[in-house]
């Protein structure tokens, strides 16, 4: 028996059409909750309905668990789905929402806790048995210095409420982590409420692995295999890929087995992500954090298993088995997504908003563009500049490239400023092209 | 229902005051297919995508005659009168419990600061005031609906 039959879409953006669209393959019905900003957005048309919850920014509205749950019980709906970002990690909506009796698409709040506490979650993944960086939670008034001293310069300074490249600082001696830890610690309470902060072993050339599993309220993970997101920018993923290109397969097997023995240990449910640096020097892996939301990248891991994660998350939240065990998850080709953003790389890649004029991303066979945007449309200034990921699915990794390059060429944007010529000269660099390259090369060889 | 001239040019007026360039209303026995700007948007360059596609353009006109696209602010409009509007999304409630009498009735009259209704976000009940002085003329949504922000409440005959 399915109890899900309208979903509440508490997103914007190329994610809130993109689960409209997998809803209505699914026969479901959809509110999109909009702020002022999107009402005349393609989510919002293609919705069954759309409400404007709040003013456009997302702190007035996106950002509101209070008016989402509303919303969604004003329009009858029996779920929410709360795509990536905004209140899509957040334990209150979880909560509210199943106090009200809806279903929340995601894990649940005491998992959703864990997920967004590092420390926890790092001490979690040790219990586990999964390995975790050297690391030490630094309180005020605790000899930052001794701790660093024993994890070794530079180290990383994060923020337990961080996560997703967010909150992060690098100290290269002593000297510098004295004159940052106060100014982190303010700004973790600022912009995460909460100040804790602790060291963490900086990987000097590392690879950004994750490995996507599903879990089922039924007691079943599986792993879908990993991702490589190693091209960044500030933390920031630009180019995502699956497999990880020059993975030797023991390493691949002990990364995806030690997910799904995390996932198992937490009773994890629903779809998540478990991050893990790779250190390419000595090939020893490290557990980094696990999210507990569709992912930006989740298409090329889509395109790889030829399975559609976020019906997969609404199976998942309906309370149905998964329906298919680790055996039944074979990969096919490669799979590379570049994210197209509405931003000035040449001004410090300063957020570019306005109104297309022209936008055109060219039908190709071996490619799966996600947007929400075509001509006409404007890009507020208020939220993230994402403005379409492009996907290349093809047998090779080589070939893969070749066809988000000729996407990337022929594709017709005027209106706005985008990373069109970065995400060109990465896919053409020839340290791109021969296979990984570490977290720190995009900022090193290109930016 | 049939149009009239007014109410065609009540359209018109609205997507040229909104940031639509293109509207489609189909209903039982009228179909109103209206562009903006003369310029083919295939021609000009939609991307060839499932989730862009011409067809699926514009399905929804805008929400309420006051044309959604405008900013939520008491206002008057070409008929003369002024609205109120939401600020906040919630559950529009006439009463302040039920039972009781509703806060204004049409040909009420109310001052600026004069509440007009209550708007329930879980569980938090917020007043709103008219914000304009005048006679309510028409209340829009039923009791106990759910109101988008910006939604039309009331629309009042100034003073």
């Amino acid at each position: 028996v399915n109890r899900i039959k309208r979903v509440f879409v508490a997103n914007r953006g190329e994610i809130a059409l993109r689960i409209v669209t997998a809803c209505q393959e699914l026969g479901l019905e959809t509110v999109v909750g909009t702020s002022e900003a999107d009402r005349d957005g393609l989510a919002a048309r293609r919705a069954d309905r759309a409400v404007c919850i709040g003013p456009a920014p997302a702190g007035e509205s996106y950002l509101r668990d209070d008016l989402v749950v509303q919303a969604a019980l004003g329009t009858e709906c029996d779920a929410i789905h709360p795509g990536y970002g905004f209140l899509s990690e957040s334990p209150k909506l979880a909560a509210r929402a199943e106090e009200n009796g809806l279903i929340f698409i995601g894990p649940p709040p005491e998992v959703i806790e864990l997920s967004g506490d590092k420390l926890r979650a790092r001490d979690e993944a040790a219990r586990a048995g999964v390995p975790i960086l050297p690391g030490k939670e630094i309180a005020p008034g605790d000899d930052a210095r001794q701790a660093a001293d024993e994890i070794g310069y530079p180290v990383l300074v994060k923020a337990a409420g961080g996560g997703g490249g967010r909150g992060i600082k690098l100290a290269k001696d002593g000297d510098e982590l004295d004159s940052l830890l106060s100014l982190a610690r303010s700004e973790a309470g600022a912009a995460f409420g909460d100040e804790r902060l602790y060291l963490e072993r900086f990987v000097a050339n590392a690879r950004h692995l994750e490995v996507q599993i599903a879990a089922d309220e039924h007691g079943a993970v599986v792993h879908l295999g990993e991702r490589d997101c190693s091209v960044q920018r500030r933390y920031q993923k630009v180019i995502e890929e699956a497999p990880a290109p020059n993975l030797d397969p023991g390493t691949r097997n002990a990364l995806t087995a030690e997910a799904v023995a995390f996932a198992t240990a937490i009773v994890y449910r629903n779809l998540g992500t478990v991050e893990f640096v790779l250190d390419a020097d000595t090939a020893e892996y490290f557990f980094l954090e696990i999210n507990c939301r569709i992912q930006v990248e989740h298409p090329v891991t889509e395109a790889v298993t030829g399975r559609d994660l976020v019906k997969l998350q609404i199976h998942i939240a309906d309370g149905h088995p998964l329906g298919f065990s680790q055996n039944d998850v074979t990969f096919d080709g490669h799979a590379i997504e570049c994210r197209l953003n509405a931003e000035d790389v040449a001004r410090g890649f300063m957020p570019s908003p306005g109104t297309l004029s022209l936008f055109s991303v060219p039908d190709l066979r071996q490619l799966r563009v996600d947007t929400h945007l075509c001509a006409g449309a404007t890009i507020p200034p208020y939220y993230d500049s994402l403005m379409a990921k492009l996907v290349a699915h093809a047998e090779g990794r080589e070939a893969t490239i070749d066809v988000l390059l000729e996407a990337l060429e022929e594709l017709d944007v005027e209106g706005v400023e985008t990373n069109r010529a970065l995400l060109i000269s990465v896919l053409a660099h020839e340290d791109f092209r021969r296979g990984a390259v570490s977290t720190v090369w995009l900022e090193r060889a290109i930016v | 229902v049939a149009l009239s001239d007014e109410d065609i040019r009540e359209i018109l007026r609205i997507i040229d005051e909104s940031a639509l360039t293109e509207l489609q209303i189909d209903t039982e026995g009228f179909s109103l297919h209206v562009r903006k700007g003369g310029g083919d948007a295939e021609a000009s360059g939609r991307p060839r995508v499932r989730e862009a596609s011409q067809r699926d353009a514009v399905r929804h006109p805008p929400v309420g005659a006051e044309g959604s696209a405008s900013p939520p602010a008491p206002g008057a409009h070409s008929d003369g009168l002024a609205t109120i509007t939401a600020p906040m999304l919630g559950t529009f409630y006439r009463a302040e419990a039920p039972g009781k009498p509703p806060f204004v009735e049409v040909g009420a009259g109310v001052e600026p600061d004069t509440i007009v209704c209550i708007i329930e976000v879980m569980k938090m009940m917020n007043s709103v005031t008219a914000g304009v002085s005048g006679t309510i003329a028409e209340v829009v949504p039923e009791n106990a609906e759910l109101v988008e922000y910006g939604q039309v409440l009331f629309r009042v005959e100034p003073a």
